[in-house]
């Protein structure tokens, strides 16, 4: 019993610690955005709030809708949690790992949205529709360079494993293949940008349902079934972006609060750094995002070249 | 036969027996021939005849010159039919369309013939639309399809996302592609124009502040120099330079919250933000001047209500030399971005072809390079003294509509610095005497949407009987249409927010 439970316990902790920061992270996105605008802005705990009152509400069902409508947003939010605990944390190990398990889990992402594009299909409005369109449009784009830099990082440190990719020692690989891990970051930055509908790839801000991506697919969920979209969404920036800043911040100190100070002010930069972007610039046109994707292909297809190079693999 | 013309100019009132009553085909054939050279249908509109037949009075305009010709037509009561001008003047379809639904007249050989606003007609006889029920309501007619396996509908609204007017988007698209695009409104039919003919002109002025809520002052100086007109009143200079002040101020404003706008649909988060600070200065000007953020209860036939005292002056020539360092700053961010330029250029073009057969107006049609501004063109007010260069630009994409509102803003803030050095002397408010009967009258007003046109007729006791109000949106909407052909889907939000038509403006 002792190996289960205590199994059990690292999945728990390694759960309540995605779920209790991933929406401070979307807080301090809105706070530097309102920064640059010249405002106050809402406060940086204004997601969990949101997150509360939506989880206090009823949902409105479309009679047009059918289970999988209900079903999607509790599967995606399942697979997205269930995708974190394959992610180490800086003082955190992950509780699961095994050979293989970045293929599980970029495909945990890819069934989550897979159940919201039906979902949205559900509903038969073209809006949805057109959403849902888009969005498999450019996962189609990301998915190639979300596998090439893994293939780059798997080549490296020579493992299968997420905990492997990123768990291992690498401030050392820095100093080889600093290069091709400059160029892994930036693509995998803009896959990150284009994951989680950021600026320049889709606004979360604006509701105007012909231009969206993301919302527009989720325009018929309310309530309880809205929070944990929305919430979903922030564990999923939330586990990028950690899977950047464990690349970007590789020190370990051996001492769990160093470790876990520095990875919690990388967070706090990256969420600034979208913050930043998403100030500084305006969204790109509809058709002009994949073209933002390829950039994000062609870096890490460079990325690979220099590993094979400089790797002497 | 030798026609008799009847030429008026802009603010001008004369006996409604002046008008020339053509025959059907020399009414056409006077229309499309002005037209052909150049000429603009400014209005065309019916109104009840005494023994119960519909006058329909054409209103042509050649920009060049600053006289407006005016003729009309009888069509009988009991055969309400004319044959329709817009399968060769396109400019006069949504006017047809306007007349029919108003007065029951069949135009025969119209390519699309439906109501507009969706209510019954004036005259209390059947409707003339084929399978439309008697209480026909928004939405409720055909609309243009397109077939195919790879074409399919999108249909927005009446109800929207954000907080905006109600109205009805049909999307014909192929893939991300818009093919085409019906637009149909109706849904804020209030019934302004009948109402007009019934209050008591204490409350008719309070209706015409009303007709697009944005337009305040556009409207309802188009309404008082209206019944100026019909009473022989001229208001003082003072007046004029107020009602100048306040209509450049909601001008200014409404530019600036545009392009604050065009910043939020793009994303683009500092402009946004700061525009729509600015915004605010100008409307808090306007409230000093008038009470109220959008100038209502400031203009009242006669001249206005409240003045300008040295003191106000001061301090709105400082604020605007403020706002104008601002705005200027602000400007130079917005159009200087690669980003933000990758979204305007090329988006949602209307050509200047496009932009003459529809007959549009305003800061819209200035950006497709037709160059045409009631200040200039068919001066009014204090604009007669003063000259307002014309902004033009020629692209005619979202772009230009963002540079052309750039550009008047510049101008509407430098003719207001000059204005207020010399603000003249005079009374503030003249009683207005009781209106002429058996007159007419034309009012255009350039309102920061483009042209508004206010026509009234009196009857033998003074009393109005009829009054027509067009608002530039009513043009313009087609040219919204017509620009998202060919465009993305996902550019349409902005292509209408550059737009940034009134529906209320249009339902009446």
């Amino acid at each position: 019993m002792g190996p289960t439970i205590s199994a059990l316990m690292s999945i728990l902790l390694h759960l309540s610690v995605i779920l209790v920061f991933s929406p401070f992270i979307l807080g301090v996105i809105g706070k530097t955005k309102a920064f640059f605008a010249g405002r106050w802005g809402p406060p940086v705990v204004q997601p969990y709030y949101d997150i509360l009152k939506l989880l206090r509400k009823g949902s409105v069902y479309s009679t047009m809708t059918t289970w999988i409508f209900r079903a999607a947003p509790m599967i995606a939010m399942a697979a997205i949690l269930a995708a974190g605990i394959l992610m180490p944390f800086a003082g955190l190990k992950a509780p699961i790992q095994f050979w293989g398990d970045v293929v599980l889990f970029a495909y945990l992402f890819g069934l989550a949205r897979f159940f919201m594009v039906l979902a949205a299909l559900d509903t038969g409005s073209s809006f949805e529709g057109m959403g849902a369109s888009r969005e498999m449009t450019f996962s189609c784009l990301s998915e190639v360079a979300l596998f090439l830099n893994f293939t780059v990082l798997a080549l490296i440190s020579k493992s299968l494993s997420l905990s492997g990719l990123i768990g291992g020692d690498v401030s050392l690989l820095w100093h080889v293949l600093g290069p091709a891990l400059t160029l892994v970051v930036i693509s995998f930055f803009l896959i990150l940008l284009c994951e989680n509908s950021r600026i320049p790839v889709d606004d979360p801000a604006t509701h105007l349902e012909l231009t969206m991506i993301h919302e527009v697919m989720v325009l018929d969920h309310s309530g309880v079934d809205f929070a944990y979209i929305l919430y979903g969404n922030a564990v999923k920036l939330f586990i990028l972006g950690s899977f950047l800043i464990s690349i970007i911040l590789p020190f370990k100190t051996q001492n769990v609060f160093m470790d876990t100070a520095v990875y919690l002010s990388g967070m706090t930069g990256l969420a600034v750094v979208i913050g930043v972007i998403e100030s500084a610039m305006a969204r790109l046109r509809l058709n002009r995002v994949p073209y933002l994707l390829i950039s994000a292909v062609i870096l890490a297809v460079f990325a690979f070249i220099i590993t094979l190079v400089r790797g002497g693999f | 036969m030798v026609l008799r013309k009847f030429c008026i100019w802009n603010g001008q009132s004369w006996n409604l027996s002046q008008v020339p009553v053509f025959d059907a085909d020399i009414f056409r054939k006077e229309i499309l021939e002005e037209c052909r050279s150049g000429a603009r249908v400014v209005n065309l509109f019916g109104a009840l005849g005494e023994e119960g037949d519909i006058r329909m009075f054409a209103v042509i305009s050649k920009d060049d010159d600053a006289k407006l010709s005016l003729f009309s037509v009888l069509i009988s009561k009991d055969k309400s039919v004319f044959p329709s001008l817009t399968p060769e003047l396109t400019a006069v379809h949504l006017f047809e369309r306007e007349i029919a639904e108003q007065f029951g007249v069949v135009f025969e050989g119209h390519p699309w013939f439906k109501p507009v606003r969706y209510h019954e007609n004036f005259r209390n006889v059947p409707d003339c639309w084929p399978g439309i029920s008697s209480k026909p309501i928004p939405g409720d007619y055909p609309f243009f399809k397109i077939n195919g396996e790879e074409v399919h509908e999108v249909a927005v609204g009446p109800i929207h996302a954000g907080i905006i007017e109600p109205g009805h988007f049909r999307f014909q698209c192929h893939g991300e592609e818009i093919l085409h695009l019906e637009i149909q409104l109706g849904y804020q039919h209030r019934g302004i124009e009948k109402m007009m003919e019934e209050v008591t002109l204490e409350r008719a002025v309070l209706l015409a502040e009303s007709v697009a809520g944005d337009t305040v002052i556009g409207h309802v100086m188009a309404y008082c120099s209206l019944i100026e007109s019909l009473s022989d009143c001229v208001i003082s200079p003072r007046a004029e330079a107020l009602r100048a002040l306040a209509l450049e101020l909601e001008r200014l404003s409404n530019h600036i919250g545009d392009l604050g706008a065009l910043g939020a649909d793009i994303g683009f988060l500092p402009t946004a933000a700061y525009f729509g600070r600015l915004r605010g200065e100008f409307l808090n000007l306007l409230m000093e001047l008038s009470g109220n953020r959008y100038g209502r209860s400031f203009c009242r036939p006669g001249g206005v209500l409240f003045d300008l005292d040295p003191g106000m002056k001061d301090d709105f020539r400082r604020r605007l030399s403020v706002a104008k360092k601002e705005l200027k700053e602000l400007a130079e961010l917005f159009f200087s971005k690669p980003s933000v330029l990758a979204r305007l250029e090329g988006v949602g073009i209307v050509s200047e072809k496009t932009a003459r057969e529809l007959g549009m107006v305003g800061p819209a049609a200035r950006a497709s390079g037709l160059s045409y501004d009631v200040r200039t063109d068919h001066a009014f007010g204090m604009y007669r003294f003063r000259h307002l260069p014309i902004s033009l630009a020629s692209t005619g994409d979202v772009f230009a509509r963002a540079q052309i509102r750039w550009l008047e803003a510049q101008r509407s803030l430098d003719f207001l610095l000059e204005l207020l050095d010399q603000i003249p002397k005079g009374e503030l408010c003249k009683t207005v005497s009781p209106l002429k009967p058996g007159q007419m009258a034309l009012v255009m007003v350039e309102g920061w949407r483009g042209e508004i046109v206010h026509v009234a007729m009196t009857d033998p006791q003074s009393k109005i009987n009829r009054y027509k109000i067009k608002d530039p949106s009513f043009h313009n909407w087609d040219g919204l249409a017509m620009a998202v052909r060919g465009a993305q889907i996902s550019d349409f939000p902005l292509c209408n927010k550059s737009f940034n038509l009134s529906y209320a403006g249009h339902d009446l």
